[in-house]
């Protein structure tokens, strides 16, 4: 079972691509309008999500899945924000938001568990779902670390986010990114943005936001870096997000190679069983 | 901090935007006269990952008949082989019956049955369920001429060709499906990804051997019940070893009283039928169905153990936490 | 099976590069095979969000004749291409399924709807209106010439372009309708009043993008990133070069969240903060001395006989118990004063002759103050009756303890805000203030606004870059329904609508109302432009240009007197225009008890609105106290042309006119409001053709030929902008209102936008990308007034001319040239050099000097004190709401003893402070928008992605508050006022801190007030709670502040609902009487 994980993406089999494009979401500049949830839905046509009132602060989207593909996430905490003031009360508060979105991984076990190519890698090295080709057989849903992908009841097949493919295919920025009234969501070529990134978290934290940090932009992190990665003022579970993802498909091999033997075991389990002699 | 405005009215290039703001940095705030709150774990308790939207009854039965298929060709074969016409004969009907089943089930659970077939665009080594497929498609045609064959009695030569081809590739059919649920991100599956294939396999031989009890003359059903009982003690063994190794994560699996009450009918079946089943039809064909219904029972298990670790944050921050702690520690020594 | 056959990506994957099978070997052939729709769309068609008054741009692009996309315009130099969620859901607003296209009617009576065709329904309402007209005509009132009806009122307006705002007035005005109402009354009247008696206009005195250049922004009675968030950005572009941000609310918002200083404080408490700035910078000689003394009127003397409310326990001398107004004689210059000019304040009573009744605040509010004479100055600011020195005893108990008192404002956080807003103030620093309707809508709203107009005047911070006060309007063109006034006492640009007890000829009008100084001097050319504009040929020199055919007021008739007429049978039909006041409007209950009085009602709107179905589902229909059947309202629903389906203009909150192209035709019914009124008009007028009835002479006569284009036959927008800038003799378009005459000779529908369509050009559309312009981007839109982009910037620069600094410089004297000159178009007479000096009894601007940047005031300066012009007192004084569980600590005078009520068994009062009954009610309520809903709701709660993000009605209490009360989080609460109880989903939070004034723990209820039955998101409406208490200046609705009691659980059903609310009225001992105290 000899495959190289490492050389996704560069082994998309495109010939001359685009530079890798990319999101990075600073939270530290979120209004929490949730402008990207609806320029999102509105132009890949994603169905209402459910009427909730969930009580989660000013979150009734909940999260990820087949028919929220930005999700606005609301943090209250006794804790406090930078140098920030807050008034009345004798403790500290802030009010955290984040706008999470599909990471794009480098290692994407949703878009190497899929059994029929539907999701796949385009030349942007984004990933995915070709909604023509799915089959609905649901794998990619547990196979993401992020919880990022869900499977559409109405129309039986898998749905994300898909970075705007068609806008960036014309040339366009993804609609979350072009709305966003104080670019808290930036969009453009990964390198650049994580040059960008690595100066902006040096400004956070001086400014005194010391919980400040960034997620997702490591390529040696357990998924290769994310195609879509953050700024966050606290711990990543605190948004809903996993400390250390690594990609499933990380140990497939091993996976194999136990399988595999089992295999063997049973195999030989049986010949023994059979071969003995006596009633 | 001090007034740091630079107002340039000619709006030059080069001057700061307002994704350079950084809230917070005037006040003097900043200094918690409260004892700050125990770490948050979660966003409002809820699940980081999404889970799987499989049925139980489809995904967990998949495992299953998929298991008692595999191992019950490589049985037909052997007993084949060894001169055991009626066991042989037995576990071939058994093992197509399976295997449709099995395939009855996976396209049952899809979102768009009528695309199964696009399982077949491609091969891709890094998805189980894709190798499985062509497994599947190696395997099945293989199994049903040999039972066909068997039961016309036509092209004998073909139907013991095909008899043992189904054999060499059932036991692939039978522990495949332990990497198909190994990797995805659920943890209670993916953390036993070392021991879930011997477990399956463990599992679908005594299932096996627990159908042939049940259907072969006590005289031929020999081989079944040291399959069945080599099948519990590797499962049993596998499942120990899983959950001690796994950590937090086998939580979930220990929790589970399916799989307890699986183990538990795998080794009653077994041992029965190494003892009253050797001479009892009776007690041979109760120890076949308890052998049976002990494999469901683990599947099923398995299925829940990890459909239930991924409702609950804890099992998927926790470890990554504790993994992130510990390269940190390393990264300080060094 | 797509992707199989004869390219089988397996094949691709073994022969391919992509061996794994995860790139280019599996792409499907139809991925990617479809383009993009932005770039695949026939056209793009240029056009500006319909929600609130951003104004952002945005591009709507149409395919086979449907918008199929809609997102932002990267050109705007206003919002550079970014939509909030309420503009990115448009698409959905504009094409979603739940909008209507077919007309409506339900008949007297009837359970349900039935369709009727347009045709039909417009003949059918043009019959109505022409018999209520008849039925209820009024020749004279109390012996005085009114020539109007008092049957019919509109209401709505500000979410509509300015032409069919224009069009609403004209027509309306001639058929002799007076109480004409838009939501501008409800959301900023009281700023007009505060904003236009401290500079001299109404309007903003600055645009949004100049926040950028703030060293500090104050906001405050705003929830600037939830309600304005594109607009927010200048605030974070502010903060991106080291601005300070305060953010003065009750609750910690997501605005607070961007903020470096929250400071919670207790609604309705704001004057008591702001006055403590100014004492502050007052005791310390903080403020900016040059330009206090030469551009404020701090040096002014008063006189003698001027009292204040420090001398009389909270009244100013002049006060007038019985009518609970003041006359403002004693608050005048000494040797000059306000010329006697009586206004809305005159209810239906005579004044005592020969007394100065207060001044009118919608002239002053709009366009500055009548004054002649010539006042006292004492340069040295030293003379005990000098203004500044008035000011200094006023505000000098207004001290941080009293902060601590009044606001539960902690001291050290006070001296916070002051040390900010002080240090970024003067010569090198700017600081701005941004406030919206959590200060106008209060019972003393425009003294809020006053208060911080005297603030940044001391701090010398108005008509400088970074500088100013940003009134955030919230609706598309509500500052067009001002400007262009679908109000009742206003005429197009300001000019107020005549009164009837005096005024018979033009000219007793004119001198009563015009100025002698300043540009208000020119009122007669204004006025006589706008009645040829309406009556072209029939208007003559010789019929007084047919000043007689505008219907008279006799007191206030604001659309909260609309709804008491209504209730008493005077009003019999009613026009809603894009307003829902079912919803929206304060004590709701009664607006639908008073459309179920009525003849026949007309809605106008996108989709089904309470306004519209109360009749069959509303509240009182659950309680049993109205019966469909028993209701003889005839309902008539029109459905709405949105946006995309119409041209026109909306002037947003930079006083921008901004034009928006028509991208698609309406789909079936569905008309524009300028096809309504057009159409209607035409079919009146075509019924009482050769009427010989004097009371259809003002419609007969009235010009009313506008071209017709399309199959609906749609009239043409550009044609009545045209008719609103106005033209000459010649017919040729006018380029400024200096060139308009008063001999008849010129047109001009509104004199303030007189410009707009200059050389023939539709300024309005002007679209230069603001990448190609500086940051003042002249070339994008049009400006009222002449296109100045920062008002009063005359004062940018020093008396000499120089800018004050090089850092904070906008316009200046060119000394070469001889003229002003700068980054913005300078907002004074070109050529006129800082050393002018008028010659002594000047006249209009020539009486204005070369160092009065405040050219609509009559002595062209900043009005720290009010000789005029503000009904309620020169000075702002803390008075508490008038419902409040606290007692005035700083007057006796527990509320503005001039505020206005309503005495009447649906709108009760409650006790306050330490009144007995009081603790019935004892938390403190304040009502607030969120950015994923809009106003009402009829333009939100109908839209799926809108309603998900915030499906239900809930509250907002402190962890405190739900102990004591027992509320638990997630479930359901019921809040109790005088008026009514509704219930809501309980949201715990820290974020609405309890307040600590002195000992007493005051907590406080955040209630939404975007909910109602219809829609998606549904919800009990907060204006349920709250009574009919209005500002004297501004009519505006008190809904910021007032005290309910909350408690667990869902509220009552059926009759026992009401039983609830009079058992707690029992109580509190509440009787008809109570909180009526002057």
């Amino acid at each position: 079972m000899a495959f190289d994980l490492d050389r996704a993406p560069l082994d998309a089999g495109y010939d001359d691509p685009p530079k890798r494009m990319g999101f990075f979401t600073d939270t530290s500049i979120c209004i929490g309008c949730k402008a990207c949830e609806v320029a999102c839905k509105e132009w890949n046509a994603v169905p209402e999500d459910g009427l909730l009132f969930t009580g989660m602060s000013y979150d009734n989207s909940v999260g990820l899945g087949a028919d929220t593909w930005r999700h606005v996430a609301f943090v209250e905490q006794r804790k406090p924000l930078g140098h920030q003031e807050t008034g009345a009360r004798d403790m500290d508060f802030r009010w955290l938001m984040a706008s999470d979105v599909c990471k794009h991984c480098t290692h994407a076990a949703c878009l190497d568990v899929c059994p029929t190519g539907s999701l796949f890698r385009t030349e942007y090295g984004t990933v995915v779902v070709q909604e023509d080709v799915c089959n609905g057989c649901g794998y990619c849903v547990p196979a993401c670390p992020f919880g990022v992908i869900g499977r559409r009841e109405t129309s039986g097949t898998a749905a994300k986010c898909t970075m705007c493919y068609d806008r960036l295919e014309v040339g366009q920025e993804p609609a979350c990114a072009k709305t966003c009234p104080t670019d808290s969501i930036q969009f453009g070529e990964l390198d650049e943005l994580r040059e960008r990134a690595d100066r902006r978290l040096e400004q956070v934290r001086a400014a005194g936001a010391s919980s400040a940090r960034l997620y997702g932009h490591d390529p040696a992190d357990g998924v290769g870096g994310t195609g879509a990665f953050f700024l966050l003022l606290d711990e990543p579970q605190v948004y809903g997000l996993p400390p250390d993802p690594v990609v499933t498909t990380a140990d497939l091999p091993s996976m194999w190679r136990h399988a595999g033997a089992a295999a063997l075991v049973l195999l030989a389990g049986m010949a023994v069983a059979a071969w003995r002699r006596g009633r | 901090m001090s007034n740091q405005t630079d107002v340039r009215l000619d709006d030059a290039p080069g001057l700061r935007t307002e994704r350079e703001a950084t809230p917070g940095s005037a006040g003097r705030g900043g200094r918690s006269l409260r004892p700050p709150e125990p770490e948050a774990e979660s966003y409002y308790g809820l699940p980081v990952l999404n889970g799987t939207p499989w049925s139980d009854h489809d995904i967990a039965g998949y495992l299953f008949l998929g298991g008692l298929a595999g191992a019950s060709s490589t049985l037909a074969a052997a007993a084949e082989l060894t001169g055991r016409p009626a066991l042989a004969r037995a576990a071939k009907v058994a093992a197509v019956g399976a295997v449709g089943g099995s395939l009855y089930a996976l396209i049952h659970d899809l979102g768009k049955p009528s695309r199964f077939l696009n399982m077949l665009r491609v091969f891709k080594v890094t998805s189980p369920m894709s190798v499985g497929t062509w497994i599947l498609s190696a395997y099945g045609p293989q199994a049903g001429l040999a039972a066909a064959t068997e039961l016309t009695g036509r092209f004998p030569r073909l139907g013991r060709a095909a008899t043992v081809g189904a054999g060499l590739a059932g036991p692939a059919l039978a522990t495949y499906t332990a990497a198909l649920i190994c990797d995805t991100a659920v943890p209670a599956w993916h953390d036993g990804f070392r021991e879930m294939p011997f477990l399956f396999a463990g599992s679908a031989a005594a299932s096996a051997g627990g159908l042939g009890m049940l259907a072969a003359p006590l005289a031929q059903a020999a081989p079944a019940r040291r399959v069945a009982l080599l099948g519990a003690a590797l499962e049993c063994a596998a499942a120990v070893r899983m959950e001690r190794r796994m950590g937090l994560t086998a939580e979930p699996l220990r929790r589970s009283r399916l799989l307890k009450a699986g183990q538990a009918l795998s080794v009653a079946g077994a041992l029965l039928g190494q003892g009253l089943g050797r001479r009892s039809r009776v007690a041979a064909m109760a120890a076949g169905a308890a052998l049976l219904a002990g494999s469901v029972c683990t599947r099923f298990g398995v299925f829940h153990a990890g459909t239930a670790s991924a409702r609950d944050p804890r099992y998927t921050v926790e470890p990554q936490r504790q993994r992130l702690a510990k390269s940190r520690a390393e990264r300080d020594l060094t | 099976m797509s992707g199989m056959g004869f390219s089988w990506p397996l094949l691709r994957q073994l022969t391919g590069k992509d061996r794994l099978g995860r790139a280019a070997a599996v792409k499907s052939p139809r991925t990617g095979e479809h383009p993009a729709r932005t770039a695949a769309a026939d056209r793009v068609v240029k056009s500006v969000c319909p929600y609130c008054a951003v104004g952002c741009a945005q591009n709507v692009y149409v395919s086979d004749e449907k918008v199929v996309h809609i997102e932002g315009d990267p050109d705007s130099p206003i919002s550079r291409g970014r939509l909030c969620p309420k503009g990115a859901s448009s698409l959905q607003l504009t094409t979603g399924s739940g909008r209507l296209n077919k007309v409506l009617h339900r008949p007297p009576g009837a359970a349900d709807w039935r369709e009727i065709d347009l045709e039909t329904a417009m003949d059918m309402v043009a019959d109505r209106i022409i018999a209520t007209r008849r039925a209820t005509w009024e020749w004279e009132n109390k012996g005085r010439r009114v020539a109007r009806t008092m049957g019919i009122a509109s209401l709505g307006g500000a979410t509509l372009d300015n032409e069919e705002n224009y069009l609403i007035k004209k027509l309306l005005t001639a058929l002799g309708v007076v109480q004409i109402e838009n939501q501008a009354r409800v959301c900023h009247s009281s700023t007009v009043v505060g904003l236009g008696t401290s500079f001299g206009r109404g309007g903003a005195t600055t645009f949004l993008q100049d926040l950028q250049h703030s060293d500090c922004v104050l906001i405050q009675g705003s929830n600037f990133a939830e309600a304005h968030p594109v607009g927010f950005q200048w605030v974070m572009e502010a903060k991106a070069r080291g601005a300070v941000v305060i953010h003065v609310d009750p609750r910690f918002t997501r605005t607070s969240a961007l903020a470096d200083l929250h400071v919670p404080i207790r609604a309705g408490s704001d004057v008591a903060f702001l006055g403590a700035i100014v004492n502050h910078v007052l005791e310390n000689e903080l403020f900016f001395r040059d330009y206090v003394l030469h551009y404020t009127n701090a040096s002014t003397i008063l006189r003698e006989d001027y009292r204040d409310a420090e001398d009389l326990d909270g009244l100013f001398s002049g006060f007038d118990a019985e009518n609970r107004c003041y006359e403002d004689d004693t608050w005048q210059y000494e040797g000059m004063h306000t010329v006697a000019a009586s206004g809305e304040r005159d209810e239906d009573y005579d004044r005592p002759a020969g007394s100065m009744p207060a001044g009118r605040p919608e002239v002053q509010g709009g366009t500055g103050v009548p004054l002649s004479g010539e006042p006292r100055r004492d340069e040295t600011m030293r003379h005990p009756r000098c203004v500044l020195q008035v000011l200094r005893r006023h505000f000098a108990r207004y001290t941080p303890e009293m902060v601590q008192r009044v606001c539960g404002v902690p001291p050290e956080l006070f001296a916070q805000v002051c040390r900010h807003l002080t240090e970024n103030s003067g010569p090198e620093r700017t600081a701005e203030f941004v406030y919206a309707v959590g200060w106008t809508q209060h019972s003393d709203g425009a003294q809020f606004i006053r208060t911080a107009s005297i603030l940044q005047l001391l701090l010398g911070n108005i008509g400088r870059p970074g500088g100013g006060i940003q009134a955030l309007r919230g609706h598309a063109s509500i500052q067009g329904s001002s400007d262009i006034p679908t109000l009742f006492n206003l005429l197009p640009g300001y000019i107020p609508m005549p009164h009837a007890h005096e005024h018979e000829k033009m000219r007793d009008f004119l001198r009563a109302d015009a100025s002698c100084r300043g540009f208000w001097a020119n009122m007669p050319a204004y006025l006589v432009s706008l009645l040829k504009a309406w009556w072209g040929p029939a208007a003559t020199r010789e019929n007084d240009f047919r000043f007689d055919y505008l219907p008279r007021l006799t007191g206030s008739h604001s659309t909260y007197d609309t709804v008491l007429a209504q209730l008493d049978g005077t009003c019999k039909g009613y026009l809603l225009l894009g307003e829902n006041p079912a919803v929206g409007s304060a004590n709701s209950r009664m607006q639908r008890l008073g459309m179920a009085r009525l003849d026949w009602l007309v809605v106008r709107d996108l989709n089904l609105i309470e306004s519209a179905t109360w009749w069959k589902d509303g509240p009182e229909i659950e309680t049993g106290e109205l019966v469909t059947s028993e209701i003889g309202t005839e309902v008539f629903f029109f459905p709405a042309a949105a946006h995309t389906e119409k041209s026109g203009s909306f002037t947003n909150t930079n006083r921008w006119l901004q034009w928006h192209h028509r991208a698609v035709e309406p789909d079936g019914d569905a008309r524009s409001d300028l096809w309504f009124m057009y159409h209607l008009g035409r079919i009146i007028r075509r019924k009482l053709a050769g009427s010989a009835d004097p009371m259809d002479r003002p419609l007969l006569d009235l010009t009313w030929d506008y071209p017709v284009e399309g199959e609906t036959a749609e009239p043409v927008a550009e044609a009545v902008l045209a008719e609103i800038n106005g033209w000459d003799a010649e017919g040729r378009p006018l380029d400024a209102y200096t060139q308009l005459k008063d001999d008849g000779s010129t047109v001009c529908g509104c004199w303030i936008y007189c410009g707009v369509y200059a050389g023939g050009v539709n300024r309005a559309a002007l679209r230069q990308p603001a990448a190609e312009q500086d940051w003042v981007a002249a070339g994008w839109a049009w400006a009222w007034p002449a296109n100045r982009r920062v008002l009063y910037n005359r004062a940018s620069a020093a008396p000499d001319g120089r800018p004050w600094s090089e850092r904070k410089k906008l316009v200046w004297w060119d000394e070469e040239a001889g003229r002003w000159t700068g980054l913005d178009v300078p907002d004074f007479e070109e050529g006129k050099p800082p050393s002018y000096r008028p010659e002594p009894g000047a006249q209009g601007p020539a009486a204005l000097s070369g160092i009065d940047p405040f050219i609509m005031q009559a002595d062209g300066k900043g009005w720290l004190f009010a000789p005029s012009g503000v009904v309620d007192g020169p000075l702002p004084s803390h008075f508490e709401p008038q419902d409040s569980p606290v007692a005035n600590p700083l007057y006796g005078r527990q509320r503005n003893p001039a505020r206005k009520l309503y005495r009447h068994e649906d709108n009760r009062y409650q006790p306050s402070g330490e009144e007995p009954g009081a603790s019935v009610y004892p938390y403190v309520v304040t009502t607030y928008r969120l950015t994923e809903h809009f106003t009402a709701g009829g333009m939100s709660r109908h839209t799926p992605y809108l309603a998900e993000l915030q499906p239900e009605m809930f509250c907002e209490v402190s962890p405190e508050l739900a102990a004591e009360r027992g509320l638990v989080h997630g479930e359901w609460a019921t809040v109790i006022t005088a008026r009514g109880a509704i219930e809501a989903r309980v949201l715990v939070t820290d974020r609405i801190a309890p307040l600590h004034l002195n000992g007493k723990v005051i907590h406080q209820i955040g209630l939404p007030f975007h909910f109602g039955p219809n829609g998606l998101a549904r919800g009990d409406a907060a204006n349920e709670l709250v009574s009919i208490t209005l500002d004297p200046n501004s009519h505006i609705q008190e809904v910021k502040a007032l005290s309910a009691d909350i408690r667990p659980g869902r509220r009552p059903r059926g009759p026992a609902l009401p039983e609830l609310v009079l058992a707690y009225r029992r109580r509190a001992g509440v009787t008809e009487d109570t909180g009526t105290e002057v």
